[in-house]
């Protein structure tokens, strides 16, 4: 271990051991002979009161032996223009699930949920699903254009769309096949891979209703849009009108920055609460239409196979659904004691409204607090306090969303839709944690 | 189940009342100009199921077979049939009467590879996308009759049509109408709107619910480590730690080795230099007490200067900056020292 090893050392050359004025004396002057000697009188002396104290046996060699970084300088400004997380945590990094995918540009990595906080994604782990591979779009040549049911087609540079008004708001993105691989069995270990296919973050951008009334759509005939994407898949959805004009947006910003390449960047679609695939990124044109595009992602793939063969065609709202992000699958509890159960809720049809936890597999619910904001079409965090006696236990969350509709089991789910739907699996997660402290994905029955 | 003349009926009716969410300023008129002609025909190149946009042309199978063995069947296999790039667009399990039905019977058979073939209802969907997104590494290099021409090729292979089959703008409707599932897609379900009805509901119950609480599912423990060591997927200092998954590399007694590894090599040399005691008399830019560390690298890049560092860091010494000595670092550990040794010389920027 680390401070085993600094204590057993020789004590390094001290730092910081200069008067600040002699050193801006120093980088001012440069050194001359009579500062030269004054130096040397200082580092004597400082290395003279450099002795490691005695360790008593409660002493905590961390508190009692200074690390390096109490006793030394630290790093400048901008030795990393653009900051880094801690290299202490480079093990929350999206992830690919093996096998899963065939290639990696149609592909998908997901978010390390087990171990992020609060209702928003860092952008740099936002998970990501392409079809085709990403780009990076230099955003001088990128256009938006609108057609289809307008008095005029329109197309608008970047520019004159951060010139327009904006809004930011903050909402969920779920891909459609989040929780997919679960549907038969258990087949993933941790919530990163069984649930990481979401993500939050404030987006922002000009609210699609302002588009289309700029462009002067058909009112009356209008009743869908087509999104379509400049990159080599031109990914295309058809998205319901009732959407867009309600609280779309066409979105270049993501926490705070312009999008990621990986998310859109310069410009994606924002529908909130619908799965993830509509979200075109590197929008590059809305078509307003009177009949949907049935698209090849809306025939070939995020259609939802039910038990008499037949396939739900544009199942785009994601329902309410939760999940305990800590402790999860794959995770072990070293102690018995306390714990604070964390994880998220979000509803795709409105506002969460209630968690409730179970530690019995479902045989009694308790309230979780929520915490705020509370926002429509948003992750809520939820935490429930928990004592773990040293037991099995099974856990579970179950929401409730503010039109009332609450989060199925397991076999409830099934009951209806069968095992082979692969999208839309919002059923209630359990996770078992075993009398030796160990978490583990499992199903109920 | 709704045929599509039935579904287009219902997408007429869900009219649309929703309030704008933002008045139109004045002046924002003036934000974006009116596309050209060619312009819009550049990128509307979307084909609808009632083939509104669809381009005239045509092409054969046979045409279509040469096109597919040139620039398809690297990825998707000869006959479609490829599961090594992408799932198979077409297997032999499609039946003369799934064609007269419209439904594909063997959907409801788990044991049966569903291809895109089995699930797509509507030609047009098969047109637009090789068009627009096909070949994957070339998108958008076909021409509607080479397009033409592979969609009858798919189709053969899948028996839809002939082998003499020429599909053009003018049959789409009528090879449309014998696809193998065209009505198997149900819009009967409240996944479409917001305000939709769902389908399942959950149970409030809070107390001494009546459910089955015995574990029917969970990873083998073979399959643990197929997602690789979860030890290191967690945080590895916080409440939670992940289990140790890889039974190869390490025992669970040393599970967090591999992770400061990680954490280390992401951090030198700079906090290697910050932890030698070094930064007390060097920054990076700018004399202090000894010179700068950009100063030393301009100076001795080159593996040839390795070994002088070293003794230098080691032993100290003067008179090479001027008259200041730097005194020993023998506390330096050895690692530590070859990492700064290696970034001093590696003249990177
Ligand atoms: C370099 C490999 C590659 C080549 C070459 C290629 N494809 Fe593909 N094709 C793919 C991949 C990968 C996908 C899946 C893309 C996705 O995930 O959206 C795909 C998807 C498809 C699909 C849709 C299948 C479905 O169920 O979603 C069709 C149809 C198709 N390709 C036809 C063609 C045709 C026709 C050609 C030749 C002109 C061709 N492909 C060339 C890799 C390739
Ligand atoms: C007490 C002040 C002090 C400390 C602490 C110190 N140095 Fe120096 N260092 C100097 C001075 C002064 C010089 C210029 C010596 C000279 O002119 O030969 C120097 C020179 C150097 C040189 C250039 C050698 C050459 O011959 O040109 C290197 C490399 C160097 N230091 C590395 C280190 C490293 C690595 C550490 C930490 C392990 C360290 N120094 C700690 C004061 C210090």
């Amino acid at each position: 271990m680390a401070s085993d090893a600094e204590q057993g050392q020789l004590q390094p050359a001290p730092e910081s051991f200069l008067p600040k004025d002699l050193v801006e004396d120093i980088s001012r002057d440069g050194i001359n002979s009579g500062r030269r000697s004054l130096l040397q009188g200082a580092f004597a002396a400082a290395t003279a009161s450099m002795v490691a104290p005695a360790l008593m046996a409660d002493d905590d060699p961390d508190i009692v032996n200074l690390p390096s970084w109490t006793r030394s300088l630290g790093k400048p400004v901008v030795a990393n223009p653009y900051g880094q997380p801690s290299p202490y945590e480079a093990n929350i990094v999206r992830r690919q699930s093996p096998g899963l995918t065939r290639t990696d540009q149609s592909s998908v990595s997901f978010t390390p949920l087990q171990n992020l906080f609060g209702m928003i994604t860092p952008s740099g782990l936002h998970f990501e699903r392409h079809h085709q591979g990403w780009v990076d779009i230099d955003p001088r040549r990128h256009r938006l254009m609108i057609n289809g049911l307008v008095d005029t087609p329109l197309v608008f540079t970047m520019e004159e769309l951060l010139r327009m008004p904006s809004v930011s708001r903050i909402h969920f993105l779920e891909c459609g096949a989040n929780t997919g691989l679960e549907w038969g069995n258990v087949a993933v270990p941790t919530v990163q891979y069984s649930h990481g296919m979401l993500s939050a973050s404030e987006f922002t951008g000009v609210p699609v209703s302002l588009l289309l009334e700029r462009a002067g759509f058909d009112r009356k005939r209008a009743t869908v849009l087509l999104a379509e994407g400049a990159d080599g898949s031109s990914m295309t959805r058809t998205i319901n009108l009732e959407n867009a004009l309600d609280d779309a947006l066409v979105a270049y910003g993501q926490n705070g920055e312009m999008l990621r390449p990986e998310n859109g960047y310069p410009l994606r679609l924002v529908v909130p609460g619908v799965q993830g695939v509509s979200w075109v990124k590197w929008l590059r044109r809305l078509e307003v239409g009177d009949a949907p595009w049935a698209t090849k992602d809306e025939v070939a793939h995020y259609v939802d196979l039910m038990p008499d063969g037949t396939h739900r065609q544009y199942t785009s709202i994601q329902e309410a659904k939760s999940v305990i992000t800590a402790p999860s699958g794959g995770q072990k509890l070293l102690k018995q004691g306390y714990y604070d159960i964390t994880g998220l809720a979000w509803s795709g049809r409105g506002m969460v409204e209630k968690v409730e936890v179970s530690v019995d597999g479902g045989r009694n619910w308790r309230a979780a607090r929520l915490e705020g904001p509370i926002l429509p079409k948003a992750m809520t965090r939820f935490h429930c306090d928990w004592i773990w006696p040293g037991e099995e236990a099974l856990l579970q969350s179950r929401v409730t969303d503010s039109t009332g509709y609450i989060q199925p089991s397991r076999a409830q789910l099934l009951a209806v839709r069968g095992t082979r739907s692969i999208y839309h699996n919002n059923a209630i997660q359990t996770w078992r944690v075993g009398a030796d402290g160990e978490v583990h994905n499992v199903q109920l029955g | 189940m709704s045929s599509w003349a039935n579904t287009s009926i219902l997408w007429l009716l869900a009219s649309v009342m929703t309030p704008w969410a933002m008045a139109m300023p004045e002046g924002l008129a003036d934000l974006g100009r009116p596309a050209t002609d060619n312009e819009v025909a550049a990128w509307d190149i979307d084909v609808r199921p009632d083939f509104v946009g669809l381009p005239p042309g045509s092409g054969d199978v046979w045409a279509g077979e040469e096109i597919w063995l040139a620039q398809c069947a690297s990825c998707h296999g000869d006959f479609g049939d490829s599961n090594e790039i992408f799932a198979p667009l077409v297997l032999g399990n499609i039946t003369e009467e799934d064609i007269v039905t419209g439904r594909v019977a063997s959907l409801t058979d788990p044991s049966i590879t569903r291809t895109t073939l089995m699930k797509v209802p509507t030609l047009s969907t098969l047109w637009d996308y090789i068009y627009r997104a096909m070949p994957w590494n070339a998108p958008k290099t076909l021409s509607p009759d080479e397009v033409y021409g592979l969609v009858a090729y798919l189709l053969n292979l899948g028996y839809v049509v002939e082998d003499d089959f020429v599909l053009s703008d003018t049959n789409m409707a009528e090879t449309q109408a014998r696809m193998p599932n065209r009505n198997g897609m149900s819009l009967d379900h409240g996944l479409w709107s917001v305000s939709g009805a769902p389908d399942v509901s959950g149970s409030s119950c809070t107390v001494d619910c009546n459910v089955a609480v015995s574990v029917t599912s969970s990873l083998p423990a073979y399959a643990m480590n197929a997602h690789g060591n979860l030890a290191e997927q967690v945080r590895d200092w916080g409440p939670y730690p992940g289990l140790w998954t890889d039974s190869e590399t390490a025992t669970e007694s040393e599970p967090l080795a591999a992770v400061s590894a990680v954490a280390e090599a992401a951090t030198a040399p700079e906090a290697a230099l910050t932890a030698g005691g070094c930064s007390g008399c060097h920054q990076m830019a700018g004399q202090l007490v000894g010179p700068s560390f950009n100063a030393i690298r301009a100076r001795y890049a080159g593996q040839e200067h390795a070994s002088y560092l070293r003794d230098k860091i080691v032993n100290g010494g003067e008179g090479v900056w001027g008259n200041m000595p730097m005194p020993p670092m023998p506390a330096v550990a050895d690692d530590a020292l070859q990492l700064m040794v290696a970034w001093l010389t590696s003249g990177e920027e």
